[in-house]
């Protein structure tokens, strides 16, 4: 009986990692099928890798992309960072308090912050773009920032900051030299969260964006009503995957050296 | 010897609970103080407010006769050993030492040498490249001090600093830091819950309860001469009963009067006596004296702990002779081994 559960749940996992990495599979044969139209596998080539370099209008959007994630992604850690430190100085209930407030853009709709934002945008006076989207990354990248680095903050000795100061640091110092540094992992772990955020992002930057700024989820969106678009972007899209899963796995043998490390000792 | 700080009727709130009440107190320098009290007395809010982490509602602190009260915490000339460590995690043993003089910009073979000299003092050696978090506790605590003392602050505020050790360990480094403190010529504001810990190491001791000083005196005044009933009790076992000073030299009690040392009460003051249970002998029944049962005996080691009843109240003494259970004794003791207090709420 025990054989047979254990045996169920074993299939119904793997079928479950079949059907998650089943597209990604289909997308990354694609991208190496020479045929443009892609109903059928001609021969293997990697044309559209190369393709990539020659699309112009694909060049632009991905380095719009990049531009948005990597500046966006820096502001809301160093601002995220700073935010946390401060709810996490407060007495408990205005630290529950600015919690809600973190939290609601976290679990409202990306069509609702989409829209709200660009209401905002619209009353100011600034036109719309680039420098709209970034702002409404950093904006929704925050409160990520804030809750991956809040729970490293609980986890210190609540003298570390006073200890910091007690052998001559101020409380800059203190903040730079010590705290930041001992809650490094969560901030990492805050700044992967804003990137891929950003990268993956399209609903905010739909509304958000103008004067024919679009990143790659937008190029592709305009492409798609036509049918037309190349098979590059299956090659860009294999890129994206085999650089994300190159990042986790770095990311995981270095806490398993890490740990292998404590262990020796 | 001049005074090295000066605390002049300091006062300190949390919410409307007052946690410390008008609090004075002088300390010279090179002196070896020990705040001595229970648990949630005061003791890591007034080091705290020393230190410069907390502001006080009301009152003085003067470090070396100026007021510290706009001076942050990095300019103060005091270091602290925190009562949960506060050790830099993403730092090392070496850096953690070495912080204070890193800050400094103090020249590399200098800091070098300074570390290696504490971690030889602090029985780390060894330990440098080692991560914090892979110590056990009574290691960081002496990295703690180590942190602390290596920037050879005038004042040296250690709260609880001894408490994750075992007992060996611990004797060692209460001779340590009282040799560190001797030799470096560092004032050291101690705390400690451990009487035995305060009586053995301090110049002086504290006795805190609630926010308030109850005594301050040296180790043999405290212990011999209690001040109050709190004193007395958290100070060491101690039997204390109730007592009439009939006239000066002359108290009564358990229905027998006593010749003892004090005077200065008024006649027929009802007063505490307080009697160490190691002044105490067991004899054979005698009626002049007062007389019990034995209702309970420990061996402790040293000595043995043994209980005598006496007219429904329980005496505690220490004797290296052992005794049996419902053995009829006495209970024998000098005039100055009675020791007289005032009632607390008189
Ligand atoms: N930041 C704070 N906010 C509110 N109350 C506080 C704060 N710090 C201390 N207290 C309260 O002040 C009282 C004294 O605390 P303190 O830490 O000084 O005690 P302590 O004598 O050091 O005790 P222990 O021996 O347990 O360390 C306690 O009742 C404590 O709850
Ligand atoms: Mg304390």
């Amino acid at each position: 009986m025990k054989q047979i559960v254990k045996g169920l749940l074993l299939l119904a996992t793997v079928l479950v990692f079949v059907l998650i990495y089943f597209p990604i599979v289909v997308i990354a044969l694609m991208s190496v099928n020479a045929s443009s139209t892609g109903q059928t596998f001609t021969y293997f080539s990697f044309v559209w890798y190369g393709e990539i370099a020659n699309n112009t209008l694909l060049l632009r959007a991905i380095g719009t992309t990049l531009f948005v994630a990597i500046i966006s992604t820096t502001i809301a850690t160093v601002v995220g960072t700073f935010v946390a430190i401060g709810i996490n100085s407060l007495k408990r209930n205005q630290r529950l308090n600015m919690m809600v407030l973190n939290n609601v853009p976290v679990v409202n709709p990306d069509i609702v912050t989409g829209i709200s934002l660009m209401v905002v945008f619209g009353l100011l006076p600034i036109s719309f773009g680039i420098n709209t989207m970034l702002i409404a990354h950093v904006f929704f990248s925050i409160p990520f920032v804030v809750l991956s680095v809040l729970p490293k903050l609980k986890e210190l000795d609540k003298d570390l900051f006073d200890a910091a100061q007690d052998l001559g640091c101020t409380s800059l110092q203190a903040v730079v030299k010590v705290i930041v540094p001992a809650i490094k992992t969560g901030i990492i772990t805050g700044a992967l969260i804003a990137f891929t955020m950003s990268i993956d992002d399209f609903v905010i930057s739909y509304f958000t964006t103008g004067s024919g700024v679009q990143n790659v989820s937008l190029w592709i969106y305009a492409r798609l009503g036509r049918r037309n678009f190349s098979p590059a972007v299956y090659a860009y899209n294999t890129i994206v995957t085999v650089v994300t899963i190159v990042i986790l796995l770095r990311l995981n043998y270095y806490s398993i050296k890490k740990k292998m490390r404590r262990l020796n000792q | 010897m001049s005074d090295i700080l000066k605390i002049d009727h300091v006062t300190k709130s949390f919410d409307d609970k007052v946690v410390l009440n008008n609090i004075s107190l002088t300390i010279k320098h090179n002196e070896f103080v020990t705040l001595l009290g229970p648990s949630g007395c005061g003791k890591t809010t007034l080091l705290r407010l020393i230190g410069g982490f907390e502001t006080l509602d009301q009152g003085h602190i003067y470090f070396e006769d100026e007021d510290v009260l706009n001076i942050p915490p990095n300019k103060r000339k005091v270091n602290t050993v925190f009562q949960h460590y506060a050790l830099f995690p993403h730092l090392n043993v070496f850096d953690n030492i070495a912080f204070g003089l890193k800050l400094k910009k103090q020249p590399k073979e200098e800091i070098n040498k300074a570390v290696m000299n504490m971690l030889m003092l602090v029985k780390l050696e060894g330990y440098e490249w080692r991560n914090v978090d892979t110590l056990s506790g009574g290691q960081k605590q002496r990295v703690a001090i180590a942190r602390a003392l290596v920037n050879q602050p005038n004042l040296l505020l250690l709260d609880e600093p001894l408490g994750a050790l075992d007992l060996k360990l611990r004797q060692d480094m209460q001779y340590e830091l009282k040799e560190m403190q001797r030799r470096l010529g560092i004032t050291f504001i101690f705390v400690t819950h451990d009487q035995e810990e305060a009586l053995t190491m301090s110049d002086r001791v504290v006795v805190m309860n609630e926010g308030l000083i109850q005594q301050v005196g040296s180790p043999q005044d405290i212990y011999n001469e209690p001040i109050n009933q709190f004193s007395a009790s958290f100070i060491g076992e101690s039997n204390i009963i109730d007592g009439v000073m009939v006239t000066d030299y002359e108290v009564v009690f358990e229905g027998i009067s006593h010749p003892c040392v004090d005077h200065g009460f008024e006649n027929n003051e009802k007063v505490d006596v307080v009697i160490r249970p190691e002044d105490i002998v067991l004899i054979k029944p005698d009626q002049q004296m007062i007389q019990g049962v034995v209702t309970d005996i420990i061996f402790k080691g040293v000595h043995y702990e043994i209980c005598v009843m006496v007219n429904d109240k329980e005496y505690v003494i220490h004797s290296t002779r052992a005794k049996h259970i419902g053995d009829k004794v006495s209970l024998k003791f000098g005039p100055n081994d009675i020791h007289i207090m005032r009632k607390s709420d008189a």
